[in-house]
């Protein structure tokens, strides 16, 4: 720490260079929190998928229903624990831009699958016995202000009714948590009885289903035993972990991690040059000083630390700087991600990469300052 | 007295392109500790890398330096920038200030590499800028200062950690005269009321007239020109 004073003097010799290098690192920095949190919450669902669930699909797309007879034939699979089943609505709540993930489900099936949404039993009796009820995630409520008892019309840009009405009304019947992933607090539940009975067309089909199996390390063999079933029929499936589900449905919006790795790496390999320059240039002008520092009595590896120390002082305050900017800012992305805040492995793994941009920018001007021959730096040569 | 600096057969030769040049020709000398030693000599005689070479700036090419009871021409790049940091006290022409840091903070850069705590250090600097009359100017930074204040607080840095050997080269060249005098009659002080050894390069004739012994340095060689009476 006593050093500090003479680190942040070398730093600021030229304050609006190093003002606006800060400034360029810190947007750099801003970027990468954004990115690399949107990065992060896309892959949420991955990391947290449950490896005793597969998923069932059409093998021709995701899109694509399924029978519903399909459900008891997939339950009589050897190694199958319990399936349900579950379709996209795909619907919004007044304005298109108030987008509501919305599934018609089987209740008591559905949530059995889904042990970490948490729903009092009172609640879920009533929605079993309720036709039009609809079970809504914590989170959603609290956005909308919805609560038990409301009546709540969604407009599905999917399903039309006979009358060639898309607007469809539930009655919030129950709340649910999931207290291990608030960001899945989000969706909306509804009876697929009411919802395949309602609808002009595509009834008594699925959009997938979710399989329990009872021992993970049979996932592979059991989903192939399911996708037998119907090999050669008009409804062929495709059955795959919910982790591998939940990457090929990432990857049929785009390969985001990609593109969030290059976009950054691009960032960053100009920042390096930026940064790495702007440090050389300072020690360039300071050679006369640091021959002072050395003639004092300054060791070279002291003087090599003690630039290495300059830039990394500077990328991490810039880092500090646009990370706390960037969670400031990632709630607002709240209803496009799902993510209420910037995860904080972001923050953590954004301060390593500023110290690993200050190592490589400082180095070079490090190396020089610590092979400085004294004699020759105090006569100008 | 005894010898604080004794150099034996002391050779420096630098490369210089192709060529070897030699700087300094088996250079023997003697300078007893409490000495103020005036070198002089035309440009390029060597004054300066004999300078050099008391104070641990650089290495012999042959020969013995001796400073401070260690033959310090022995001594690695660490070992001999550490044992800068004990013995040896710098005051060069342009003061070689830190712009960015106050007078005080320059003068504290040789306690950072002490155990001294940041009290100690405090104070050690405080009295060090009261030797040099500098109590009133501890909070501002060297372009706030006229120049014989910048020399000023080069002299207090060079003394903060009481040195062994205080190791001028020109620190009056880029002075007028009267502040020039001033900072002789400093360094003149030092010498006879706390008994610091100092060793300064000048080419004012003038400015050689506040020390107590004259050396001679031209082309590499020494004349010990006789001691003048304190």
């Amino acid at each position: 720490m006593k050093y500090l004073p003479l680190v942040w003097a070398g730093l600021w010799r030229k304050r609006t260079r190093t003002f606006f290098t800060l400034l360029s690192i810190v947007i750099a920095f801003l970027l990468f929190g954004m990115l690399q949190g949107t990065n992060a919450a896309f892959n949420r669902g991955v990391e947290d998928a449950n490896v005793n669930r597969l998923v069932t699909v059409s093998r021709i797309s995701f899109t694509e229903s399924l029978p519903f007879a399909d459900l008891a034939q997939i339950e009589a699979v050897p190694g199958v624990d319990h399936a349900a089943y579950a379709s996209w609505f795909g619907a919004y709540y007044q304005d298109p831009k108030q987008f509501v993930f919305s599934f018609p489900v089987d209740p008591e099936r559905y949530f059995d699958l889904f042990p970490e949404f948490k729903l009092p039993a009172e609640q879920m009796d009533t929605w079993k016995r309720t036709r039009t009820g609809a079970v809504i995630g914590a989170g959603l409520a609290q956005k909308y202000g919805w609560k038990i008892g409301d009546h709540v019309p969604l407009h599905s840009t999917i399903w039309t009714k006979p009358d060639g009405t898309s607007d469809w009304t539930f009655d919030v019947v129950g709340i649910y948590e999931a207290p291990q992933d608030r960001a899945q607090e989000n969706a909306f539940f509804f009876n697929h009885a009411y919802f395949d009975e309602a609808r002009s067309f595509g009834k008594g089909k699925v959009g997938w289903y979710v399989v329990r199996i009872k021992d993970p390390t049979t996932a592979a063999a059991t989903g192939a035993a399911i996708d037998r079933l119907f090999l050669n029929s008009q409804d062929e499936t495709k059955t795959q972990t919910e982790k591998e589900f939940q990457q090929s449905f990432l990857k049929q919006i785009g390969d985001i991690n990609f593109i969030v790795t290059a976009i950054l790496g691009a960032v960053f390999f100009t920042l390096l040059f930026l940064t790495g320059n702007t440090m050389m240039q300072s020690l360039r002008e300071r050679i006369p000083e640091l021959a002072v520092l050395k003639t004092l009595g300054f060791t070279d590896r002291g003087v090599l630390a003690l630039v290495l120390a300059e830039c990394l002082v500077l990328c991490v305050i810039a880092a500090l700087v646009g990370l706390a900017a960037a969670a400031v800012l990632f709630p607002m992305l709240k209803d496009v991600l799902g993510v209420v805040s910037l995860p904080p492995q972001v923050v953590g793994v954004g301060l390593g990469v500023s110290v690993l941009l200050a190592l490589a920018a400082g180095l070079p001007p490090a190396w020089r300052a610590m092979r400085l021959n004294i004699v020759d730096a105090l006569a100008g040569r | 007295m005894s010898a604080i600096v004794t150099l034996k057969n002391v050779v420096k030769r630098y490369r210089r392109g192709k060529e070897q040049v030699e700087v300094l020709h088996a250079l023997n000398l003697e300078i007893e500790q409490g000495d103020f030693v005036a070198i002089m000599g035309p440009s390029g005689s060597g004054k300066t890398t004999l300078l050099n070479l008391i104070g641990g700036l650089d290495q012999p090419t042959e020969g013995e330096v001796n400073v401070a009871g260690e033959r310090i021409d022995r001594l690695s790049g660490s070992q001999l920038a550490k044992w800068r940091a004990r013995h040896v006290g710098f005051i060069f022409q342009f003061y070689n200030l830190m712009p960015m840091m106050t007078a005080e903070r320059n003068v504290e850069l040789p306690l950072l590499l002490t155990p001294l705590s940041r009290a100690e250090r405090k104070r050690n600097v405080a009295t060090a800028l009261e030797i040099v009359g500098l109590t009133d100017r501890a909070r501002h930074k060297p372009g706030e200062m006229s120049g014989g204040q910048q020399q000023r607080v080069a002299i207090a840095r060079a003394l903060v950690a009481d040195p062994t050997l205080l190791v001028c080269d020109e620190p009056t060249g880029d002075l007028d005269r009267q502040t020039a005098d001033e900072i002789l009659h400093l360094l003149q002080l030092l010498n006879r009321e706390q008994g610091k050894t100092i060793l300064m390069v000048t080419h004012d004739p003038k400015a050689a007239e506040f020390a107590s012994r004259h050396l001679q340095v031209d082309k590499g060689q020494l004349a010990d020109a006789p001691r003048v009476a304190a």
